[in-house]
C-alpha cells in the first residue's frame, strides 16, 4: 500500500518535471531564461487583478421616503423670529416737539441740545427753508423714480455740480441716504480678492460694505499709524501680484464711535505700498479746515491724493442724503455698479436744494467754523476735570466723546449706569446729551461713552450749564455707584 | 412667463453677437493705442480690470442718452424734459437749457401725489417751518419728533398691522432688516426675480440662500421640503429658522405674488413670510391697503410687511410693520434705526396727509377716486395695448406693464422716436432684466387723463409699426362711432 502511494507520488514528480522541462518552458526569450515557475506566477497574477477588480463593499444608497420627508418636517421647531424682549430693550427716546436745534422742546419743556449733529447751527436758518419751501413748491416732495428712470431732476445735477466745486473735485455723486452711501460705494471698487485694511472702530455701515465686497478685509488697531504700518507690511508681504489686485485703506475723518480725527499726512506717507485711499468725511465736512472744505484742508493735503471721498449729508449740511467725490473715473462706475444708485429711487429734490444752501452759507460766512472751534475749546475746558468721567476724543473734534475712568468690567453696568447720568441731566438741567447704542451686528468693540454734539449755535451760557450738569450728575452717580 | 417667439431670439442673439464682436474689435485698437503711450497709473491696479466693464463701454455707452434724462419739472403727468447733447458719442452729455414738454409714462406716480397737492403741500410746509428739513441725528438721539410716532401709528393701522418702524430709505430698509431676523444657520427662500434689496440685504446676513421658481407656490414647497429634510450643508443639522421672501408686484414683470397658495405653503411647514409691498402699498386694492387686501389673504398670517412710500406717496422712505414685540426689537437692534439720520419730516407729513387723503379722513372723496380711476386707466391702457398686437406683461389691474421689445437696436429705437412725439417712457435692459429679454416699462398713475392715454395709444401705435414690436397679430377694429371712443369688450 505505502510503496503503491509512494510509486504514484513518483509518477506524479516525474511528470511535472517532464511537462516543466518541455522546450517551450526553456525558451529564451529577450535573453530571459523563462523557467516552468513563471507559468506559476503569471497565474496568481492573474488571481491578484481579478480579486482587485471587485468592487468593495459599500452600504446601497436609499434616497429618503415621501412619508419620512413628511415626518421630518413635522418634526422640525423652528426658533422664534425674535428672541424674548427683556427690559431694557425697552428704551424710549425722548420726542422733540420742535426743530432739533440748539434749544429744543421736550415734553413741554425747553432743553439745552446736544443730540443733534447740527455743527454748524443751520437748522431753522431762514435762507434754507427758503429755498426748501420754493422747491417744495416747484417740484412736490419725491422724485418717484432711480436716477435712470426719470428720476434726475435738474436739482440733483446742480447739487452734484456744486459739491464738487466746493471740494475742489471733478465731479460727485449724489445718494438718497446717508447710510447707503458707504455700502454702495465700497462693493462698487472691491471685489472678491481684492484687500482691503480698515480701521476696527468704523462705523456700521463702512463694516457692511466691507462684508457685502467678499474681499480680504484685515482690521488695524483704532487710530493707531504704528499697527497700521505693521498690518500694511504683513498683507504686502505675502501678495506680490501688485498687478491685479486691488488694495484699500478705509479710513474715517472723525470717527462717529470715538471721535478720534485720523491722521492724515501719516496715511498719505503710507500709500506708498500702493494703497488706494477711501476716507470718509461725513462728520468733518463744513467742519474742519479753515474754510470747512473738510480733513484734507486741515492737513494741507491736495484733494487730488484721496482717491475716493464719501460723506453723509445729515450732520454740518443740515440736510438728508449724502455723497461721494472722487477723479472723474471714480464717479462715473458708480453711476453703473453703486446698488444704492441704481436701484433706489433719487433724493428729494428739496433736500438737494438745501444741500445747495447749505454750502452757499457755508462759504459765505466762514466765521460759523471759527464759533463751532471756539464752542469745542470751550466744552473741552469744562469738561476736562469731571469725576469719573475722561474726554476721550480729539480736541478738535465736533462730537465730545466721554468715556468712564474706570468701567465696571460689564458692558450692561456701563451702558446702565451711562444712562442714568443722561436721565439725571436730561431731568435736573434740561440738557439733552445721549448714551452711545450699539446694535447687535456692529463688529465694533471700542467702549461706550457719553456723546455730545457741539454746534456754533450754542451759546457760552448753555456750555457752561451743561459742563454743570453734567458734573452734578457724575458726581452724584458714579460716587453712589462706588460706594 | 415670457415665450421668446424663435426668429426673434435667433435675431437677438445675431444682433448682440454683432456688438460684441464689435466692441472687442475697438478694445484691441484701444490696446494698440495703449501700448503706445504709457499708462498713468503708477503701479496701482485698475478699478476695473479687463472684460468687468466690457458691457458699461461698449454697448451701454452707445444708447446712453436713453437713460437719466433729467427732467426739470415735478414728475407729473406732464413734465419737462431737458434736452441734451453729446460731442464725444455719447461718452459725456451735456444739459442745454432748452426743455420739451412731454407725456409721463415712466415715474413711479401712481395716485398722483407727485406734484403739489392742495391738501399735503401747504401742510408739509408748515411741518418743514416747524420741523426743518433734517433732524440731523439718528432716531435714538434726538432724531424722534411727535411727527415720527404718529407716522408710525398712522402706518401701522392704514397695512392692518398692530406697529411699524419707518426708515429713510427703502433700500436701506430691506438691507439693515434681514441681518436682524436671520443670520447663520438659517434659510432665506427667495423668488428668483427679487429686487436687487433684498439679495443684498440676504448676502450681508450671512445665512444660506435658495431661489425658488418665480411665483411658483408648487416649487416652493419641493424646495422647503428638501431643505429640511437635509439639514445645514454639510453638517445636515436643522436649521435655525426659515425665512420665505416674496413681493406684492414685481417691478419688471408686472404680475402679482400668489400669495394666498404661499402663505398656505409657508403655515405648513413653519416658515416665516416676509413681504416686500414696495409697488403694490397704496397702488391696488380697494382701499390701497396692497396685495393683501386685494387677494383677500389675512394680515395676521404675514409676519413682516415691508413697503416704501416712494411710489403711490409721493414720498421717500420705507416701512416695516409686524407685532408689537418684533418692532420694539427692531428699534433695539437694527442699524437703520440706531445710526442713520432719521426721516426728514416734512416727507412724513407727506406721507400722512396722503394716507389721510386715501382714507378719506380728509373729508372729501379724492382718495377714493384715484384709487377709482388707476385701476380703470391701468385695465384700459393693457387691454387697448393687447388688441393693438403688443406683449404686454403683467396681471389685471396692476399699473405697471412691460412691453417686450427683445433686440437691442430696437431698445434706443422706441426711446428715442417715442421722446421725438413728446412721450417720455423708460427702456429697461441688462443688466435689470435677463439679456434677451429687454423691454419698455410703463407706469400708469392716476393723474393721467383719458385723453393722455389715447395721445399715448396712437403715438405707440405708430412707433411699433416703424420699430416692429407688434409680435402679436392685431385684433380688428370694431367700428367706431364717434371719434376718440372705442368700444371696450
Amino acid at each position: 500500500m505505502a510503496s503503491a502511494v509512494a510509486k504514484m507520488l513518483n509518477d506524479t514528480l516525474d511528470w511535472i518535471t517532464l511537462a516543466l522541462d518541455v522546450p517551450s518552458a526553456r525558451a529564451v526569450i529577450f535573453g530571459v531564461q523563462i523557467g516552468g515557475h513563471l507559468f506559476v506566477e503569471a497565474l496568481l497574477l492573474v488571481a491578484i487583478l481579478f480579486l482587485l477588480s471587485q468592487k468593495s463593499y459599500k452600504p446601497p444608497k436609499r434616497p429618503l421616503t415621501e412619508k419620512e420627508i413628511d415626518d421630518l418636517c413635522d418634526e422640525w421647531v423652528p426658533e422664534p423670529l425674535i428672541p424674548t424682549i427683556a427690559k431694557d430693550m425697552q428704551y424710549e427716546p425722548p420726542a422733540f416737539e420742535s426743530a432739533a436745534g440748539p434749544h429744543a422742546i421736550v415734553n413741554g419743556k425747553e432743553v439745552i441740545n446736544f443730540a443733534s449733529a447740527n455743527y454748524l447751527g443751520l437748522i431753522g436758518h431762514e435762507k434754507l427753508l427758503d429755498s426748501c419751501i420754493s422747491a417744495l413748491e416747484k417740484y412736490g416732495v419725491g422724485s418717484c423714480g432711480p436716477r435712470a428712470f426719470i428720476g434726475t431732476i435738474d436739482v440733483h445735477l446742480d447739487c452734484e455740480a456744486r459739491i464738487a466745486n466746493f471740494l475742489g473735485t471733478p465731479d460727485s455723486i449724489l445718494y438718497s441716504y446717508g447710510l447707503s452711501t458707504m455700502f454702495s460705494a465700497i462693493p462698487a471698487f472691491c471685489k472678491k480678492g481684492d484687500v482691503i485694511v480698515a480701521d476696527e472702530g468704523v462705523h456700521w455701515s463702512i463694516q457692511n460694505g466691507l462684508h457685502l465686497s467678499r474681499s480680504t478685509v484685515a482690521y488695524f488697531k483704532h487710530n493707531d499709524m504704528d499697527s497700521l504700518r505693521s498690518t500694511l507690511d504683513k498683507v504686502t508681504a505675502g501678495n506680490k501680484r501688485a498687478k491685479k489686485l486691488r488694495r484699500y485703506i478705509v479710513v474715517e475723518a472723525v470717527y462717529q464711535n470715538s471721535g478720534q480725527i485720523a491722521p492724515l499726512d501719516e496715511i498719505i506717507r503710507l500709500k506708498k505700498y500702493r494703497f488706494r485711499v477711501l476716507l470718509d468725511e461725513s462728520n468733518s465736512v463744513g467742519v474742519l479746515g479753515c474754510t470747512g472744505r473738510g480733513l484734507t484742508e486741515q492737513f494741507g493735503v491736495p484733494v487730488e491724493k484721496i482717491d475716493i471721498i464719501t460723506a453723509a449729508m445729515g450732520h454740518a449740511l443740515a440736510t438728508e442724503g449724502g455723497f461721494c467725490t472722487g477723479s472723474s473715473r471714480v464717479n462715473d462706475h458708480q453711476r453703473l455698479s453703486g446698488s444704492g444708485y441704481l436701484f433706489s429711487a433719487s433724493l428729494p429734490p428739496y433736500l438737494a436744494s438745501a444741500a445747495i444752501t447749505a454750502i452757499d452759507i457755508l462759504e459765505e460766512n466762514p466765521s460759523l467754523i471759527r464759533k463751532l472751534k471756539e464752542n469745542i475749546a470751550l466744552l473741552w475746558k469744562g469738561l476736562s476735570d469731571i469725576p469719573g468721567l475722561s474726554l476721550a476724543s480729539n480736541p478738535k473734534s465736533p462730537i465730545v466723546f466721554l468715556r468712564l475712568k474706570k468701567p465696571t468690567g460689564c458692558a450692561r453696568n456701563d451702558l446702565q449706569l451711562l444712562e442714568d447720568i443722561a436721565a439725571y441731566v436730561l431731568k435736573e438741567g434740561s440738557i439733552c446729551v445721549v448714551a452711545s447704542k450699539r446694535s447687535t451686528l456692529d463688529k465694533c468693540r471700542l467702549p461706550m461713552g457719553i456723546r455730545l454734539f457741539v454746534s456754533a449755535a450754542h451759546s457760552e451760557s448753555d456750555l457752561r450749564k451743561a459742563c454743570e450738569t453734567l458734573w452734578r450728575a457724575a458726581a452724584r452717580i458714579l460716587e453712589e455707584n462706588t460706594k | 412667463m415670457i415665450t421668446i417667439p424663435y426668429l426673434t431670439a435667433l435675431t437677438t442673439y445675431f444682433s448682440y453677437g454683432l456688438l460684441f464682436a464689435f466692441g472687442q474689435l475697438r478694445d484691441f485698437f484701444r490696446k494698440i493705442f495703449d501700448w503706445w503711450r504709457s499708462s498713468n497709473l503708477q503701479g496701482y491696479a485698475p478699478i476695473c480690470l479687463g472684460l468687468e466693464d466690457f458691457y458699461i463701454r461698449r454697448l451701454y455707452l452707445r444708447i446712453q442718452d436713453c437713460f437719466g434724462r433729467p427732467i426739470s419739472s415735478a414728475p407729473d403727468a406732464w413734465i419737462d424734459v431737458v434736452e441734451r447733447y453729446s460731442n464725444d458719442n455719447n461718452k459725456t452729455l451735456k444739459r442745454t437749457t432748452k426743455s420739451s414738454r412731454c407725456l409721463n409714462l415712466g415715474s413711479y406716480n401712481y395716485l398722483g401725489f407727485a406734484a403739489s397737492d392742495e391738501y399735503c403741500t401747504p401742510r408739509v410746509i408748515e411741518s418743514l417751518k416747524r420741523f426743518s428739513p433734517s433732524t440731523c441725528s439718528s432716531r435714538v438721539d434726538g432724531g424722534t419728533t411727535t411727527l415720527h410716532n404718529e407716522l408710525e401709528a398712522c402706518v401701522a393701522s392704514f397695512v392692518g398691522k398692530p406697529a411699524a418702524i419707518v426708515f429713510g430709505m427703502g433700500y436701506a430698509t430691506n438691507s439693515a432688516i434681514l441681518p436682524v431676523l436671520i443670520g447663520k444657520g438659517g434659510l432665506i427662500i427667495s423668488d428668483s426675480l427679487n429686487h436687487n434689496s433684498i439679495v443684498n440685504g440676504a448676502r450681508g446676513s450671512g445665512a444660506t440662500i435658495r431661489v425658488f421658481q418665480h411665483n411658483t407656490p408648487a416649487h416652493l414647497e419641493k424646495v422647503l421640503r428638501e431643505q429640511i429634510a437635509e439639514g445645514q450643508p454639510r453638517t445636515h443639522r436643522p436649521w435655525k429658522k426659515i425665512i420665505v421672501v416674496v413681493e406684492g408686484i414685481y417691478s419688471m414683470e408686472g404680475v402679482l405674488c400668489e400669495l394666498p397658495e404661499i402663505v398656505a405653503v409657508c403655515k405648513k411647514y413653519k416658515a416665516y413670510i416676509y413681504l416686500d409691498e414696495a409697488h403694490s402699498i397704496g397702488a391696488i386694492g380697494k382701499t390701497g391697503r396692497g396685495v393683501c387686501e386685494l387677494l383677500g389673504v389675512d394680515t395676521t398670517d404675514v409676519d413682516v410687511m415691508m413697503g416704501t412710500f416712494t411710489k403711490s406717496f409721493g414720498s421717500c422712505g420705507g416701512y416695516i410693520a409686524g407685532s408689537e414685540e418684533l418692532i420694539q426689537y427692531l428699534k433695539y437692534t437694527c442699524p437703520a434705526h440706531l445710526y442713520a439720520t432719521s426721516i426728514s419730516p416734512p416727507a412724513a407729513q407727506q406721507i400722512i396727509s396722503a394716507i389721510k387723503v386715501i382714507l378719506g379722513e380728509d373729508g372729501s372723496s379724492r382718495g377714493a377716486q384715484k384709487l377709482a380711476r388707476i385701476r380703470e386707466n391701468s385695465n384700459f391702457f393693457r387691454s387697448e395695448l393687447q388688441k393693438m398686437g403688443f406683449e404686454v406683461l403683467g396681471d389685471n389691474d396692476s399699473p405697471i406693464m412691460p412691453i417686450m421689445l427683445y433686440n437691442p437696436a430696437k431698445i434706443p429705437a422706441f426711446s428715442r422716436e417715442c421722446l421725438k412725439h413728446k412721450i417720455a417712457v423708460v427702456v429697461v435692459a441688462f443688466p435689470a432684466t435677463p439679456l434677451l429679454l429687454a423691454r419698455a416699462r410703463i407706469c400708469i398713475s392716476a393723474s393721467h387723463t383719458k385723453e393722455d392715454l389715447l395721445k399715448a395709444l396712437e403715438v405707440f401705435s405708430e412707433v411699433g409699426d416703424l420699430v416692429g414690436i407688434k409680435y402679436f397679430p392685431a385684433e380688428p377694429k370694431k367700428p367706431q362711432q364717434e371719434r376718440g371712443v372705442i368700444k371696450e369688450d
